[in-house]
């Protein structure tokens, strides 16, 4: 009986965030349009999203590429297809790896703190002494987040996307010995813009997902610092795997 | 005047205020005590509109609160200047911006009025050379103060502290205590303090209001609350670990019924 009582809990709660997100999605985008537009601190929130995630995406993107190559080379290897690793690369890349890769990587470093900082204002009553200054927090911390997030992970993208090419030129060329000239004309020989886009139209929905969940989970925290905590963590994993949830319906869409 | 009419309030299962009826009048100095967890902090909240009551009205100057659309109530809040416990400053901006951040959200001044607000703020609470500093480099005593001159910048006629001078030191609990007398006589303003300490209570308030189980069981001037004879007030001023505050089955709000 302890076991259903148990799941049926479970259920609730998820139902229960599962609505809050969206409630917070219209709130957000309700409150994002209205003057006045605190362009300053949307930046100085690009910063932190952006530039800061430079190294760990442009990493992430690297190694992805090199080990693509590295493992279809091997394979392709076997009937003769080595001068294909640039096409499977490249569209694997493209497509799939570097926006979800990219978009969990940024999860874990900004949605992360997003929930630690929104949840130290809550229990430290920061976020209530925002209301008593007249200042809605939705639109003064969640709107520069979430805009800031949704523009520049498909910026990151773009770069992990190059780097994930070049790291799989890098692999089957200079490692494994293969063709530099129909490694690259077979990179962007079969691809289409809208492998390209795609990837960016679902970047910038990872960012959105990412960020608003982080604040979500920052700004109805309660109790203290294992409160604090608590969210921290549920950031992290339901935004990683809000982001595969909605990598499927998304190419589903998409493609 | 701040008139609250019956106001009831839980979080889940745990009634927090219960048909709290509470007048004060302009101008009015009113301390608030009571044992830890009775909903002080949570009838302050009340008052700015930072919670709406379940049920009942709170009435500010001949204003219902909750009939005011939320772009109105925000608006409202000018009237309003209050102080947190432990301060809740912005810990992502210096002492300068904290206090200049209800300035800059909601007056068109320029800079140099921002300036000389901010300083004039800072020496009603007589503090200087604090402004570039962050509120985590301030002591705990320094980051109130502060947070009063955050409270006061935009002249409210409303003034609300959430246990002030908890947690500080006797010397600075009466520095504190004669800050906030000097800024009710400047500003001329109503206040309300939560306070655990009867000497700050009698030092600050024309009137001490005693609440216990979501009501209050006792308001008067402070000596003569301090001579009530009321036992839950006896208990409280006293400090005893034993007595009516401290016994589960009885007190107004109390679990009438289940008595044995």
């Amino acid at each position: 009986m302890k076991v259903v009582t148990a799941f049926g809990a479970m259920i609730l709660r998820v139902c229960e965030e599962f609505g809050r997100f969206f409630v917070l999605l219209g709130r957000t985008m309700l409150w994002a349009v209205r003057p006045p537009y605190d362009f300053p601190e949307i930046f100085k929130q690009m910063v932190r999203v952006g530039v800061d995630s430079i190294p760990v995406v442009f990493l992430t993107g690297l190694f992805t590429g090199m080990v693509i190559a590295l493992q279809t080379f091997k394979g392709f290897a076997r009937f003769h297809a080595e001068s294909f690793v640039g096409s499977v690369v490249s569209l694997s890349v493209l497509r799939e790896l570097a926006p979800v890769l990219a978009a969990l990587m940024v999860t874990g470093r900004v949605g992360s703190a997003m929930a630690a900082e929104l949840g130290t204002m809550r229990v430290t009553e920061q976020i209530d002494a925002l209301v008593a200054f007249a200042t809605e927090p939705i639109q003064y911390l969640i709107v520069p987040r979430v805009a800031a997030a949704t523009v520049m992970l498909p910026l990151l993208v773009v770069m992990a996307d190059a780097v994930g090419i070049g790291g799989g030129y890098l692999v089957a060329v200079d490692i494994m010995g293969g063709n530099p000239v129909a490694y690259l004309h077979n990179s962007f020989q079969f691809l289409q813009l809208n492998d390209m886009t795609s990837g960016l139209i679902k970047a910038a929905c990872f960012g959105l997902i990412f960020s608003l969940i982080g604040c979500q989970k920052g700004y109805y925290t309660e109790g203290g610092a294992e409160g604090v905590g608590i969210s921290t963590t549920r950031a992290v994993v339901a935004g990683s795997l809000s982001i595969l949830l909605a990598d499927f319906f998304l190419t589903k869409i998409l493609f | 005047m701040i008139r609250l009419e019956g106001i009831s309030k839980s979080f889940g299962n745990n009634v927090v205020l219960d048909h709290l009826d509470l007048e004060i009048a302009d101008g009015e100095a009113l301390v608030l005590v009571g044992p830890s967890g009775t909903g002080k902090s949570v009838l302050l909240k009340h008052i700015i509109g930072l919670l709406a009551p379940d049920d009942g009205t709170v009435w500010i100057g001949g204003t219902d609160l909750w009939s005011l659309s939320p772009h109105e109530l925000n608006q409202f809040r000018r009237k309003f200047g209050m102080s947190f416990q432990e301060g809740a400053l912005f810990d992502s901006m210096t002492v300068f911006d904290n206090i200049a951040f209800p300035l800059r959200r909601q007056t068109k001044k320029n800079p140099e009025e921002i300036r000389a607000r901010v300083e004039e703020c800072l020496d009603v609470v007589h503090l200087s050379g604090v402004e570039s500093k962050k509120p985590a480099e301030l002591s705990g005593g320094m980051r109130r103060r502060v947070g009063f001159a955050r409270a006061i910048t935009l002249e409210p006629e409303i003034l609300l502290f959430d246990e002030p001078t908890t947690g500080l030191d006797p010397v600075m609990t009466d520095v504190v205590d004669s800050t906030i007398l000097e800024m009710q006589k400047r500003l001329k303003c109503t206040s309300v303090t939560i306070t655990h300490n009867m000497d700050s209570a009698r030092k600050i308030g024309d009137r001490v209001a005693m609440i216990f189980r979501g009501r209050i069981v006792a308001i008067a001037p402070p000596d003569e609350f301090i001579r009530s004879t009321n036992p839950l007030v006896r208990q409280f001023v006293e400090g005893k670990a034993e007595g009516p505050l401290t016994d589960e089955e009885s007190g107004p709000g109390g679990k009438e019924g289940e008595e044995p």
